[in-house]
C-alpha cells in the first residue's frame, strides 16, 4: 500500500499545493518494516522500502503494524484516527529533528491519511 | 429588495475590570430567561456556540451569553500586554475572569457551561463558588490531562501558528460536517501567538482537580458532564472517572462526537443538551 503514496499525495491539488515549501526525508516505521519518503516541494518525490544498512531521515514517525492498520482502516476508531491520536495513546513515536514535521503538521497528518482506506 | 437576514444574536464590548487592569471584552448574547454563561476551549473563542445562541427553543428559556476570555476573539489583551515574556492562564485568574464578568453583566446565579479547559473551570467553579451559579456544565470536562505532545511547537517564530489547528484537528469526531469541522479548526488558526499554549498550561499543569472532586456539592450545585466518543484529550474515560469522584453528578457519552461538540456538530450536541437544560430549570422548579 505505501508504494501508493506518490500516486495519492502527487494527484492531490490541494495537499500538494499546502506541502509546496516541504523538502525532507523521513522514516516510516510500520512495525519492524521501514520506508524512506522523500518530499520535494510537497510531491513525494521517492519512496524506498528498507532495511536500510545507513538511512539518511530528518525525523522519523514509527508505530506498531496493528495502530497504522486501525489509522488506515475506513472508519478508525476513537484513538486511532489521527497521529496525534496515536500519540496520545503512545503508539506513535515521533524522533529526529521534527520542526518540519510540526511546522507542516496539517501537511504530513493528510500525506499519512491518503492511505486510508476507501469504505 | 429583501431585509438583511441578522442572526437574533447581539454582539457587544463590556469594559471592566479583571485582574486589577482594565479590559474590554466582546461578549455575544441572545434570549431572555435563565443566564447560561458559555465558556470556549483552549485557544479558541465564542463563536464556537453560535448553535446555542441561534436556538429558538433555549433562547425562549435561557439568555444566553458567550464572551471571549482576554486575549481571545474580539477581546483585547490588557493594555502593556506586549510586555509580558509569556501568556499563561492560571486556575485563579480563569476563575476571577469568569465570576468578574457575570458580576459586571449582573447575572443572578447563572448555569456555567464550559467546554475543555471551560470544562475544567466549571469543576473548580461548583466546587469553590457554589453559591454563585445554580448548576454547571462541563464538556469535555476530566480532572486532569497528561501532556502528550511537547506544547513548545505551539509558540515559535518560525512555526506558523495554525499549528494549534493542526494539533487539534483529530480530536473533531466523525459526526461533524465539513463545513462545522473546518469552522471550528478556522477559529484556532485565528488565534493569537502563544494563546493556545498558556490556555494549556492551566488545562495540562495548574488546573489539576483531581484530588478535589469528591468536595464538590452537587445539593448545592449540580453538575452535568457531557463527552464526545472521539475525544483523545479529555476522553470518556476521563469524564466517567471524574463523574465518579463527584457524588450525583451526571454523565452523559455523545456518540460521533469530539472535543468540540457545540461547534463541530451543533444539531447532535443539541439533543444532548437540551434534557439537560430542561433538568437544570425543573430542579430550580421553573416549569419553563
Amino acid at each position: 500500500m505505501i508504494e501508493t503514496l506518490a500516486e495519492r499525495v502527487n494527484g492531490n491539488a490541494w495537499l500538494t499545493h499546502r506541502g509546496r515549501f516541504v523538502n525532507t526525508t523521513f522514516l516510516l516505521g510500520i512495525g519492524p518494516e521501514t520506508w524512506l519518503v522523500r518530499i520535494a516541494e510537497g510531491h513525494v518525490a521517492e519512496v524506498r522500502k528498507g532495511p536500510f544498512i545507513m538511512p539518511r531521515w530528518t525525523f522519523a514517525l514509527r508505530a506498531p503494524r496493528e495502530a497504522w492498520e486501525e489509522f488506515w482502516s475506513p472508519a478508525p476508531p476513537p484513538g486511532s484516527n489521527d497521529l496525534v491520536a496515536l500519540l496520545k495513546t503512545r503508539r506513535l513515536a515521533i524522533e529526529g529533528d521534527m520542526h518540519p514535521f510540526m511546522a507542516n503538521l496539517f501537511y504530513f497528518k493528510f500525506v499519512l491519511a491518503s492511505l486510508r482506506r476507501s469504505a | 429588495m429583501s431585509a438583511p437576514r441578522f442572526e437574533p444574536v447581539t454582539g457587544r464590548y463590556l469594559h471592566l475590570d479583571l485582574l486589577g487592569k482594565p479590559h474590554r471584552l466582546y461578549v455575544e448574547e441572545a434570549g431572555e430567561g435563565v443566564p447560561l454563561l458559555c465558556l470556549h476551549t483552549a485557544g479558541s473563542d465564542g463563536r464556537q456556540f453560535r448553535a446555542i445562541l441561534n436556538d429558538p427553543e433555549i433562547a425562549a428559556r435561557f439568555r444566553v451569553i458567550a464572551f471571549d476570555l482576554p486575549w481571545h476573539g474580539k477581546s483585547s489583551p490588557p493594555a502593556g500586554w506586549h510586555e509580558a515574556l509569556e501568556y499563561r492562564l492560571t486556575s485563579r485568574d480563569y476563575t476571577d475572569i469568569v465570576l468578574g464578568v457575570a458580576r459586571a453583566l449582573g447575572l443572578d446565579r447563572p448555569v456555567a457551561m464550559g467546554c475543555s479547559i471551560g470544562g475544567r473551570i466549571v469543576l473548580h467553579l461548583a466546587l469553590e463558588h457554589p453559591e454563585a451559579f445554580r448548576a454547571v456544565i462541563g464538556l469535555q470536562a476530566g480532572a486532569h490531562v497528561d501532556p502528550y505532545y511537547d506544547t513548545q511547537w505551539l509558540h515559535r517564530p518560525d512555526v506558523h501558528g495554525e499549528v494549534a489547528a493542526a494539533v487539534v484537528s483529530g480530536l473533531i469526531g466523525p459526526s461533524a460536517s465539513d463545513a462545522d469541522r473546518w469552522e471550528t479548526l478556522w477559529h484556532y488558526m485565528q488565534g493569537g501567538p502563544g494563546i493556545f499554549k498558556g490556555d494549556l498550561h492551566f488545562y495540562k499543569i495548574d488546573g489539576d482537580i483531581r484530588d478535589r472532586l469528591g468536595g464538590i456539592d452537587t445539593a448545592r450545585c449540580p453538575v452535568h458532564l457531557l463527552t464526545g466518543e472521539y475525544d483523545y484529550s479529555c476522553t470518556p474515560q476521563d469524564t466517567l472517572d471524574a463523574a465518579a469522584r463527584i457524588p450525583g453528578a451526571q454523565a452523559t457519552i455523545m456518540p460521533g462526537m469530539g472535543h468540540f461538540p457545540m461547534s463541530e456538530d451543533p444539531e447532535g450536541f443539541l439533543v444532548h443538551l437540551r434534557p439537560v437544560l430542561s433538568q437544570i430549570l425543573a430542579a430550580e422548579g421553573d416549569p419553563r
